[in-house]
């Protein structure tokens, strides 16, 4: 059986296409003016690369901030749901799951895809992707450089910014008085990691860990949570789509 | 004419600089001229006060460092008027960077500043003064000598800031003088955008754009957002009448009137609490209130020495 699942996040839309436990294919591009436009291109473009054809899709699944944007469906699931059943479908060792989008973190205890306790931040970009884009913006490197150069840093600098507005700023006086790319991206990533870290030891912290979303991709901030953990976390491949994995396992199901 | 068009729409954000000399004065015949340096996170002002009347003042966009600020916001202050910053009796800094003020002799917080030169701007009527700065918020209540009795600040946060507005006229690509007005250019008032986060205030703009809203009422739905983040800080300390508003924000209607409508109730006419400086049409600039109390307590140190 042949399930779709799609997540419309707060910047990029992604499609996941799953046939019987594997995936055949997945797409993402940033949402922009047109998400419908974007989701059905996107879904063109997974079709194809999974060879087939549009009416084999039994069942789609949605999730993600831009819910309401979605096309026609079977199956909803909230974005703490879909985290949850992507992660242990992927790790089933996961207890904690952290899932750093591009505007939201949030903290997930679970046991498989049963979810215990969660705790979110959407209300500020302080702690979510939104805020290391702003700081690679100021910094002038793209987001991937800006987790791969903060791994050369030699040494941190405070950045006492919670806002991600104040905290450009900041970053743009450090830019100012000549402290190195390198360990102004190494300290943003540091207190970027700090914020969730709090968040997630609301909840309490259970081994293993698993990161996932946009950000994991961002080594720097990977190893920010390791640190603030003082335990490993662990990242599946391509993280930014378990959300989407999850949303097709759930159409799956239903 | 093309070049000209790129570089206005990268200044969208940027408000006018300006200064102004009291042409009435000679400040050469004064007994004591004491000035006072505020330089904030985003702005400076310098004013320069000769036996307790305005002389002049200045108002511009804060450099890298707090020195150099300061001492451009001098040198504005002074341009055309003959004082060098060696003829001051007396300096005060405030602000952000007050610390770094090279040329004062003491550091004074912006709360206590902003509160003398509030009641000194508006009168003593004034109880509540709210000061929209550029990276913070104040709701300050003060007695009826402009000492300041308490009060509650938002400086972790950009929405309800001068800079949050800044950032979204640009995303927006208005000009951040016509935020105000531009934002009653509607058919009906919105529903506000996200009041916490000016992130992702501009995230939800982009999407009412793309459903089609026109600019302006996205200006009021962000307008009416900030108003109502600041009138949730003002709850919490309490508002007194009086009311006076100070910083850069308060030249913006688009956030003042609808927060006005929130209140329930007017902030004061920007006019001086002196008739002769109504009548004479001197300037009433709210970001001057914080540089203004600077300068009044550094002719109170002036006095305290000379032993009057």
């Amino acid at each position: 059986m042949i399930s779709a699942g799609i997540d419309i996040g707060g910047k990029d839309v992604k499609v996941l296409l799953l046939k019987d436990g594997k995936v055949l294919a997945k797409e993402k591009a940033p949402g922009g003016f047109d998400q419908a436009g974007v989701i059905e291109e996107l879904m063109e473009k997974a079709l194809k690369a999974a060879g087939i054809e549009r009416k084999e899709i039994r069942k789609i699944g949605v999730t993600g901030s831009g819910k309401k944007y979605a096309p026609s469906h079977d199956v909803e699931i909230t974005e703490v749901g879909a985290a949850a059943k992507g992660v242990s479908f992927l790790v089933p060792s996961a207890r904690t799951i952290i899932d750093s989008g591009a505007e939201d973190s949030r903290g997930i205890k679970c046991e498989g895809a049963v979810v215990k306790d969660f705790a979110t931040n959407d209300k500020c970009a302080a702690g979510a992707g939104a805020f290391t884009e702003a700081m690679a913006r100021a910094l002038e490197v793209s987001l991937e450089e800006f987790g791969k150069i903060a791994l050369k840093s030699t040494k941190t600098v405070p950045i006492n910014a919670q806002c991600a507005v104040f905290a450009e700023s900041e970053v743009v006086s450090l830019i100012n008085s000549k402290v190195a790319k390198e360990d102004i991206a190494r300290s943003v990533n540091d207190a970027l990691a700090e914020r969730v870290v709090a968040m997630v030891k609301r909840i309490g912290v259970e081994k293993d860990v698993v990161v996932v979303g946009g950000l994991a991709k961002n080594p720097a901030y990977v190893d920010g949570l390791k640190n603030g953990f003082k335990t490993d976390v662990l990242v599946p491949e391509n993280p930014e789509f378990v959300g989407a994995l999850g949303a097709a396992l759930a159409a799956r199901e239903s | 004419m093309a070049t000209n068009k790129t570089e206005d729409k990268k200044e969208l954000w940027r408000w006018v600089e300006s200064r102004w000399t009291n042409p009435d004065i000679d400040w050469k015949k004064g007994e004591i001229i004491s000035a006072g340096i505020d330089v904030g996170s985003v702005s400076t002002q310098c004013v320069v006060m000769v036996d307790g009347e305005l002389y002049c003042y200045s108002n511009l966009r804060s450099g890298s460092g707090s020195a150099d600020s300061s001492w451009r916001g001098a040198n504005f202050a002074l341009e055309g008027t003959g004082m060098k910053v060696d003829d001051w009796h007396s300096c005060v800094g405030t602000g952000y960077g007050r610390v770094n003020v090279p040329m004062s002799k003491k550091a004074i917080t912006e709360i206590a500043c902003h509160g003398r030169g509030a009641n000194w701007m508006y009168g003593p009527q004034v109880k509540t003064i709210l000061d929209m700065g550029g990276q913070d918020c104040k709701v300050i209540h003060v007695d009826e000598k402009g000492k300041v009795t308490n009060f509650a600040m938002n400086d972790k946060c950009a929405a309800g800031a001068g800079r949050g507005m800044e950032v979204f006229a640009d995303f927006v690509g208005v000009n951040i003088n016509e935020v105000g007005d531009r934002s009653f250019n509607i058919n009906e008032e919105p529903k506000p955008v996200s009041s916490t986060c000016v992130i992702f205030a501009k995230s939800e703009a982009a999407g009412l754009l793309r459903e089609g809203w026109p600019v302006n009422k996205v200006l009021a739905a962000y307008t009416s957002a900030t108003a109502h983040r600041v009138w949730e800080l003002m709850e919490r300390v309490g508002v007194l009448p009086e009311l006076g508003i100070t910083g850069g924000i308060a030249k913006n209607r688009g956030v003042v009137e609808r927060l006005e409508k929130e209140l329930g109730k007017k902030f004061q006419p920007k006019k001086w609490n002196n008739p002769e400086y109504e009548k004479k049409d001197i300037p009433f600039d709210t970001q001057i209130a914080g540089a203004l109390g600077a300068a009044l307590f550094a002719k109170a140190l002036v006095e305290k020495e000379r032993g009057k």
